[in-house]
């Protein structure tokens, strides 16, 4: 549903205030702009972007999920006393990939981390907000911190499958917590395979050592292994930086058929690559949320001059 | 250019003079000479260890004499098993219970302990390696086997159905008693190479098993055990080289009978307290069985230490390889000098 | 604030079975009782050393010798004066013996041997040397120095075989620290052109002294708490005796005899004389860690 009159400029308010009206109407006009193009064709499911948001300006006829996976509210993150993340009010909408872009050091994976609850592992550190799954805040006293971070999987920066471990072990391992039985195991074990693109290299493998694999096979195997848990998200802290190209593109090429199954939250220092692969692009600084949008738009017509300057280079 | 026209003299002023490279040349020498003396101490050691023993292998033969059941001063029969056994009895108990202990330490210590507490804690485990062998013996005799001893005989009692473990008079100095203090003494090694080798698991491999969605005993299973294992069985053997070789405790407490004790709570003897308690008056045999004796045990030591120091080399190795830096830490500890470590 | 009931089953999928919560509070607490025994014995042996030996210290406990008298009781039976001059002794011995040879081979280790087969064959050999049961040194020395020359017991020959002991220790610590000196370190002096005797004498080993200060302390409280070595080779006497070519007692040994009697008064003064050399050895500690922490390296 279009706004009556002329919208205010989003770009003029400062977007750590934009009230839930304003956004509305930003998601309302994301709605009716065509989607970007992109160098992978993927498949055709999931290039609109899910309007079902709480303004109704829904969209009819999108497949698999409907609405927004995760909502961030007034997310701060601290380190002891030094604050890391500012207070982050950011949508991830489901079945989509969301690109975080920024700076070294602007927090993009310490938010990130806040997600799955990963960043209050490190001595000291604390986090403050809500970050809600659908309706489910998972800061509140009652949710069980091991529940939230097998429906939001991670996917590290170093590919690190378990040293000791066999490929079937690896990705059995996250299913093997829960469940023992072996018919089960199995079948998950070449599902979650077959959704990283793995499963026709390694199927006569399996039983050797993950650590065996190639930098680029060995992410592709940290990805079955989240895979495996069947989580909602996965969030991923620069997936691709340590694998060359032609590993790196693979990766991508997955990232665009996973967007099917769980709706993808990707960190990366790679402009390039969030252009590619991401729907939605979110620009950090300094711990704030800047600008998000369309990748398109964030990265040919950004609304702030601060986007504008670091993706045209002026600082990064 | 001529080095030799740079100066008046007839040596350039780029060579040094001979006499100034004399401290050096001498410090390298001098310090390679006595780094080699090093090597030729321990053989010379071998060698006249195996001297001396010599007598006692001619009457009872190496066999006869290592696997020979009759310690019998009187009789001048020198079978050495109830001091193998015994020696190996006591030292599979201090493994027993002294491993488990100091494994579950380290587990605390680097996974669940508050990190305040975490350096006090790591200090007193490690001035249990303080404490002298003669100082645990005393306090083994007098306070610990005394209290035990009820508690021993109701096991005895309770348990005589099983052979070895029930169904005997409990003796104040037993296997047992042996066993438990030397466990106590075996902890801080164990404990501090566990410590280590759990510390080096990079945080990777956690953060991978939390992120699946693990418990943190499951992330613990799932990426600290499998990555310490070596290391842990590699510091475990140098426990068991450690508890091999004690003499003065287990002399006290493990009442010196020179036979097989019967059972888990009689006395028996060990290869160190024979020569503990025996040397000082032997003579002729007597005296060559016991530097056999000794001979025994260094070929016991020297195998387990050297299955040990394998297996910690390996596990820092890969450890070293996963951090892509240094080994271990550049502090010593009471537990390193006391493991040698 | 999110409709809680509702949304927490959302999560329910995903939940953890009540089975694996138990198991991981099983394990948490099976892991704080373990850590929690093996701190009993620590405390059992503070309390009973004080308790006991507390008793028995006195004045003259630390000034008169043991007079080997062992039937009576009170004063009769002496203090342990020569046994705590003599550990001074024999380990201060031990000490000098041990610490130049240790040092120096050390820095052979570092700044020569290196990488060299004989460096790797001397390290193999240390780390055997390390593993060797104490009394086997107290053997050796026997073998070598009371067999090999046909005389008798000394104190010097109990500091020659604590001073074999002490040797991998020594050699291992200094190893260490030594190599934590940063290689840009010695670098930087050579390329001032300095011989590389002065780079040792004046950088490195100035850079590792705290660090090594620490690792020889702890050989050194090591060697006064160890009993076999000396048995056969000090031997002990119960006069105060500042010859070490004669017979020396030593607290260890004293301690170790003491054990053994029936009279209470003297397994009492055996409690007097662990305390006293616990609290040696607890000092040296100390004062090993305080080094250690002022050192610029660890």
């Amino acid at each position: 549903m279009t706004p009556d009159g002329p919208a205010p400029k989003v770009a003029d308010l400062d977007p750590d205030s934009r009230s839930e009206l304003e956004r509305g109407q930003q998601q309302a006009r994301d709605a009716s702009t065509a989607p970007p193009t992109r160098r992978i064709t993927g498949s055709a499911a999931g290039h609109q972007p899910a309007a079902g948001s709480r303004l109704g300006s829904g969209d009819a006829g999108v497949e698999a999920k409907a609405g927004i996976a995760v909502r961030l509210e007034g997310l701060r993150a601290f380190y002891g006393e030094a604050e890391q993340v500012k207070g982050i009010d950011l949508e991830f909408r489901a079945n989509e990939v969301t690109a975080i872009i920024g700076p070294s050091g602007c927090g993009k994976s310490t938010m990130v981390r806040c997600i799955n609850r990963m960043h209050e592992e490190i001595p000291g550190a604390h986090a403050e907000g809500r970050v809600l799954l659908e309706d489910l805040d998972v800061y509140d006293p009652a949710v069980d911190v091991v529940a939230v971070r097998r429906a939001v999987g991670m996917v590290f920066q170093k590919p690190n499958p378990f040293p000791t471990m066999s490929i079937f072990d690896n990705v059995a391992a996250g299913p093997r917590l829960s469940s023992r039985r072996r018919g089960d195991l199995r079948q998950k074990v070449e599902s979650a395979l077959r959704g990283a693109g793995l499963w026709d290299e390694v199927a006569d493998r399996l039983d050797e050592a993950g650590a065996g694999l190639s930098g680029g096979q060995q992410q592709r195997l940290c990805i079955a292994r989240s895979l495996a848990v069947e989580p909602e998200v996965i969030l991923m802290d620069e997936p691709c930086s340590a694998l060359d190209p032609i590993a790196t593109l693979k990766i991508e090429e997955l990232i665009d058929e996973l967007k099917q199954r769980v709706t993808i939250v990707i960190v990366t220092h790679n402009m390039q690559q969030a252009a590619r692969v991401a729907d939605r692009t979110a620009f950090m600084l300094d711990g704030k949320l800047v600008e998000v949008g369309p990748t398109q738009e964030i990265f040919t017509k950004p609304s702030d001059p601060r986007t504008e300057d670091y993706v045209t280079g002026k600082f990064g | 250019m001529d080095a030799a026209a740079l100066s008046g003299g007839d040596r350039s002023v780029l060579e040094r003079s001979p006499l100034s490279r004399l401290p050096d040349r001498a410090l390298k020498y001098g310090l390679t000479a006595l780094a080699a003396l090093i090597l030729a101490l321990i053989v010379y050691f071998f060698i006249r260890l195996v001297g001396q023993a010599r007598p006692a292998f001619a009457k009872e033969g190496v066999i006869g004499f290592v696997l020979g059941n009759d310690w019998n001063v009187g009789a001048e029969h020198f079978g050495a098993l109830p001091l193998l056994v015994g020696t190996l009895i006591t030292s599979a108990l201090a493994l027993a219970i002294g491993v488990p202990i100091a494994v579950a330490t380290a587990v605390y210590a680097t996974e669940l302990c508050p990190l305040r507490l975490r350096a006090p804690l790591t200090l007193l485990v490690e001035l249990l390696a303080a404490v002298p062998s003669v100082v645990y013996g005393l306090w083994g005799i007098f306070f610990l086997a005394p209290k035990l001893q009820p508690a021993e005989q109701w096991v005895a009692d309770r348990l005589s159905v099983i052979p070895f473990i029930g169904g005997g008079l409990v003796t104040i100095p037993n296997y047992f008693i042996t066993g438990l203090v030397l466990a106590i003494m075996i902890l801080p090694i164990v404990s501090a190479i566990a410590r280590e080798v759990m510390a080096a698991v990079p945080a990777d491999h956690k953060e991978a098993a939390l992120g699946l969605g693990a418990t943190r005993w499951e992330m613990i299973r799932l990426a600290v055990f499998p990555y310490c294992r070596s290391g842990i069985v590699g510091g475990a053997m140098l426990g068991l080289g450690r508890a091999i070789g004690e003499t003065i405790a287990v002399t006290i407490l493990i009442g010196n009978a020179p036979r097989l004790g019967a059972h888990l709570f009689s006395q028996g003897y060990s290869l160190a307290a024979a020569i503990a308690n025996e040397f000082g008056e032997a003579q002729g045999v007597h005296r060559s069985a016991l530097f056999a004796a000794g001979l025994v045990l260094f070929v016991l030591t020297l195998f387990v230490n050297g299955i040990a120091r394998l297996l910690v080399a390996r596990a820092s190795r890969g450890t070293r390889a996963a951090a892509g830096g240094r080994g271990p830490s550049g502090t010593i500890s009471v537990a390193d000098v006391a493991a040698g470590a | 604030m999110s409709a809680h009931g509702a949304s927490t089953d959302r999560l329910s999928r995903f939940a953890v079975s009540p089975a694996r919560r138990r198991r991981d509070r099983l394990a948490r607490t099976g892991v704080l009782v373990g850590t929690a025994i093996a701190l009993v014995p620590l405390a059992l042996i503070v309390y009973y050393l004080l308790r006991k030996g507390l008793g028995a210290w006195s004045v003259s406990f630390f000034t008169t010798d043991p007079t080997g008298n062992t039937f009576f009781g009170g004063s009769s039976i002496g203090g342990i004066k020569s046994a705590i001059l003599g550990t001074i002794e024999i380990v201060a011995l031990a000490s000098a013996i041990s610490i130049p040879i240790g040092v120096g081979v050390a820095i052979w280790l570092v700044e020569y041997g290196r990488d060299s087969w004989l460096a790797h064959t001397v390290r193999f050999f240390v780390d055997v040397l390390t593993g060797v049961p104490s009394i086997l040194f107290g053997l050796f020395i026997y073998i070598v120095l009371i067999i090999g020359t046909g005389s008798t017991y000394a104190g010097y020959k109990g500091s020659i075989a604590l001073a074999l002991l002490m040797l991998p220790i020594v050699i291992r610590s200094a190893e260490v620290i030594l190599l934590l000196v940063p290689a840009a370190l010695r670098e930087s002096a050579l390329a001032l052109g300095a011989p590389r005797w002065r780079v040792i004498l004046n950088v490195v080993l100035p850079t590792a002294l705290p660090g090594m200060l620490t690792g020889v302390l702890l050989a050194v409280a090591r060697a006064a708490g160890e009993t076999a070595p000396l048995l056969f080779t000090a031997a002990a006497t119960l006069k105060t005796n500042f010859n070490l070519g004669g017979f020396m007692n030593s607290l260890p040994v004293q301690i170790y005899k003491d054990v053994t009697s029936p009279t209470t008064a003297v397994v009492n003064r055996a409690w007097g004389a662990a305390l006293t050399l616990v609290v040696m050895i607890l000092l040296l500690n100390l004062v090993a860690r305080l080094i250690s922490r002022r050192s610029r390296l660890a």
